[in-house]
């Protein structure tokens, strides 16, 4: 029965792509996304809505695919989502609308997110416009970041009239969209194109602006009704182990901002990446796919290097199935417990120890435990650290906003513990995902329009 | 775009650039750092302040050519494309002034370091402190800023590698000359000078506090290239520093991560030359 399984989306040919920059994922057809559109049974209750962190009316936007009607889809899903191309990309689908599909019961879940960058595209091509704005109401919003979190708060914000203003310290737009995922996986110009779309809308950015350096949240008080913190995430962490200094270790961050904001993985790029022969990135997250098969694609002998099991990978599937395709080498359950250096503070290799998976702690996640006298070493001259990140409080400098013991904005909803200052994303979370940003971006302007109102 | 004003050569190796960057100099205070990029796809270049006038919004900034994305900026004309600013922490002694009332401060340069002194020292005389300098270079005609610095300082003292001007030698043996008048010791130059001034400074006891300038990327805590080992534990630069005291800085590891590029930089610069010989002719 062909109809239990979804209609798969093309991707370029592994061998090829390990080898380019180019979009894995080669996007529907016209057909495909009608064939697909019409497995979807318009449930009366639909799950998948529920599993949405943004709540996107999906059997409403599916149904105008199966009619053909891709502008008044696009609609639907603008109504949710300001950066439907995004999401359609990066979401986790499968941990999301997906997982909630009836269909997926017996077979394989409607291609949700698939068809969201379908019609997301078709309106990129055919310049569709689906925000509707409606009159200024006077009021002032500053938003600090312009990462995932900050653009979507600022698209709802600005359709309901208010006068929104983004600042960024880098000197483009679209925060870790832009430095950190890499454009095999969101080409640039999406993002580029989603910015400029909030920008016609009268979303002003201003960019190179340190927050907390520049102007201060105090400043920005007396400037602005309200302000939400999206200031992502923080320090970029380490293990703390031996030989971290080294030359050729580096945060997954520092390789992501040079290939990706940098551009180094153009031959003619001016800023340079240092890679390595054989390299590994430690950690199991999106980040670490992205920064591996990023180094794979130079040339780098790239391998995974992950402390639990295939299983507890928080990377999103499909990125994993792609980096296996792409030739990664996953070096699973081991642990490095020391980097090896020359004379000349140059990596050499890893001491690393074998782990053990234990019974699921609190967070429902299995515990692990070093092997003991399994300890081996492997060779390599990179390892890359991708083990998520630490705050940074640089914007808050002199703000008396409560922070958690963990070092992380305390919010309540994304209120934060002073008066008309919201907060969201990575900076309450801790490293999370781009559509948790979002939705947190979603709240926060929820909550403004409700407190200014 | 951020309009210049000028970028004129003011020694063999070395230009002032002046640009209008309001946001950068509004609020910044002596000891922080901004990023300017000369075009879209250039480096991300970390620029200590040199001068800076809150009012009209115009930035000064000198740099030393030593590769092909700062021989890049010599070639900038009328805007930069990027100035981001200002980052990182000020300095201790001009962030908290009165905390430091009644103590000898002298400040130790090594060339293209005096540049991010002199707003320091200015900003002292402005609160009533006299504070010397001791000022070294390689040589006579790499001295920059002489007329500036010796405005704002109350005694200053030179050297050269080649004794072509001042006391032939290194600031350090200045310093440890005049030690004695001295309560704290702020040193901005390259790496083994400011490990020979910590040295020094470390055996008198006396105040250490230096300013690092490592590689960094995007100078806001994001990528971490930036990280300095203070006391055995990474810093980061551009948001824990730049400066820190300088006798809990590891100054060898900084050397050798200074170097990780070192490869890529000087082909680059090979091939930006070789360009640009082409292009004159």
């Amino acid at each position: 029965m062909e109809n239990m399984e979804k209609v798969k989306m093309k991707t370029q040919d592994p061998k090829e792509r390990a080898q380019n920059f180019k979009e894995v994922e080669l996007g529907y057809s016209k057909t495909e996304a009608l064939k697909e559109a019409n497995r979807c049974l318009h449930c009366k209750i639909p799950k998948c809505v529920e599993g949405c962190p943004v709540n996107i009316m999906i059997p409403e936007f599916i149904e105008q695919i199966k009619e053909g009607n891709i502008e008044k889809a696009y609609e639907i899903i603008s109504e949710s989502s300001s950066l439907a191309a995004i999401c359609g990309r990066v979401c986790p689908q499968e941990k999301q609308c997906e997982s909630k599909c009836v269909r997926g019961i017996k077979g394989e879940s409607i291609a949700i997110g698939s068809l969201e960058r379908y019609v997301a595209d078709e309106a990129i091509k055919n310049g569709f416009s689906s925000l509707k704005k409606k009159r200024k109401n006077g009021k002032k919003v500053a938003i600090i970041g312009s990462g995932p979190s900050g653009l979507t708060c600022a698209g709802d914000l600005i359709k309901e009239g208010f006068d929104v203003t983004i600042y960024e310290v880098l000197h483009q737009a679209g925060g870790v969209l832009v430095y950190g995922i890499p454009e095999f996986r969101l080409p640039k110009d999406i993002v580029k194109k989603q910015v400029e779309s909030l920008e016609q809308l009268g979303v002003k950015i201003n960019l190179n602006v340190p927050i907390g350096n520049a102007l201060t949240i105090d400043d920005l008080k007396k400037e602005y009704d309200a302000i939400y913190l999206g200031t992502g995430a923080g320090l970029p962490k380490f293990m703390g182990i031996e030989g971290e200094s080294a030359s050729g270790v580096f945060s997954a961050n520092e390789v992501l901002t040079r290939i990706n904001l940098m551009k180094a993985y153009k031959k003619d790029a001016k800023t340079p990446i240092k890679i390595g022969k054989k390299a590994y990135v430690i950690g199991g997250g999106n980040v670490a796919m992205d920064a591996v098969r990023s180094l794979k694609r130079l040339g780098v002998d790239a391998h995974i290097m992950y402390r639990r099991s295939e299983e507890e990978l928080p990377a999103r599937k499909a990125e994993v199935n792609h980096a296996k395709e792409e030739g990664i080498m996953f070096d699973l359950l081991t642990n490095p417990v020391k980097i090896i250096v020359d004379e000349n503070n140059q990596v050499t290799g890893m001491e690393v120890v074998d782990m053990e998976l234990g019974e699921p702690g609190e967070d429902g996640r299995r515990s692990v435990t070093e092997k003991a006298g399994s300890n081996h070493v492997v060779d390599c001259d990179m390892v890359v650290m991708a083990l998520g990140t630490g705050p940074n409080h640089a914007a808050l400098k002199n703000s008396k906003i409560e922070l958690s013991d963990r070092g992380l904005i305390v919010v309540d909803g994304t209120k934060t513990s002073e008066k008309n200052i919201f907060a969201g994303g990575d900076a309450v979370t801790g490293a999370a995902t781009v559509i948790l940003a979002m939705e947190a971006g979603k709240k926060a302007a929820k909550e403004i329009i409700e407190s200014l109102s | 775009m951020y309009k210049v004003y000028e970028n004129k050569q003011i020694s063999p190796d070395s230009y002032l650039m002046e640009i209008e960057a309001p946001l950068s100099v509004k609020k910044a205070i002596p000891g922080q750092f901004v990023i300017v990029m000369a075009k879209e796809d250039s480096e991300r270049i970390p620029l200590t302040i040199y001068d800076y006038n809150s009012k009209d919004g115009i930035l000064k900034i000198i740099y030393q050519v030593i590769g092909a994305s700062t021989e890049e900026l010599t070639h900038v004309k009328d805007e930069l494309f990027s100035v981001a600013g200002p980052l990182g922490n000020a300095n201790e002694i001009c962030a908290n002034p009165k905390e430091y009332s009644g103590k000898r401060i002298v400040y130790v340069a090594g060339g293209v370091g005096i540049a991010p002194v002199y707003p320091q020292v200015k900003f002292l005389k402005g609160k009533g402190f006299k504070v010397d300098v001791i000022y070294g270079s390689r040589q006579a005609d790499m001295l920059l800023i002489r007329d500036q610095i010796e405005k704002v300082c109350n005694k200053i003292s030179y050297t050269t590698d080649d004794g072509s001007f001042g006391t032939h030698g290194f600031v350090t043996e200045v310093l440890e000359k005049n030690i004695d008048s001295y309560d704290i010791v702020v040193a901005i130059g390259p790496i083994p000078m400011m490990k020979a001034v910590a040295e020094v400074t470390k055996k008198y006891n006396k105040k250490c506090i230096v300013s690092m300038n490592p590689l960094m990327v995007d100078g806001s805590g994001m990528c971490g290239a930036c990280r300095c080992e203070i006391e055995g534990k990474p810093k980061f630069a551009c948001v824990d520093g730049p400066e820190f005291d300088g006798h809990k800085v590891n100054f060898d590891l900084a050397m050798k991560r200074m170097k990780i590029y070192k490869e890529e930089e000087a082909l680059k610069w090979e091939e930006m030359k070789k360009r640009l010989a082409k292009e004159k002719k």
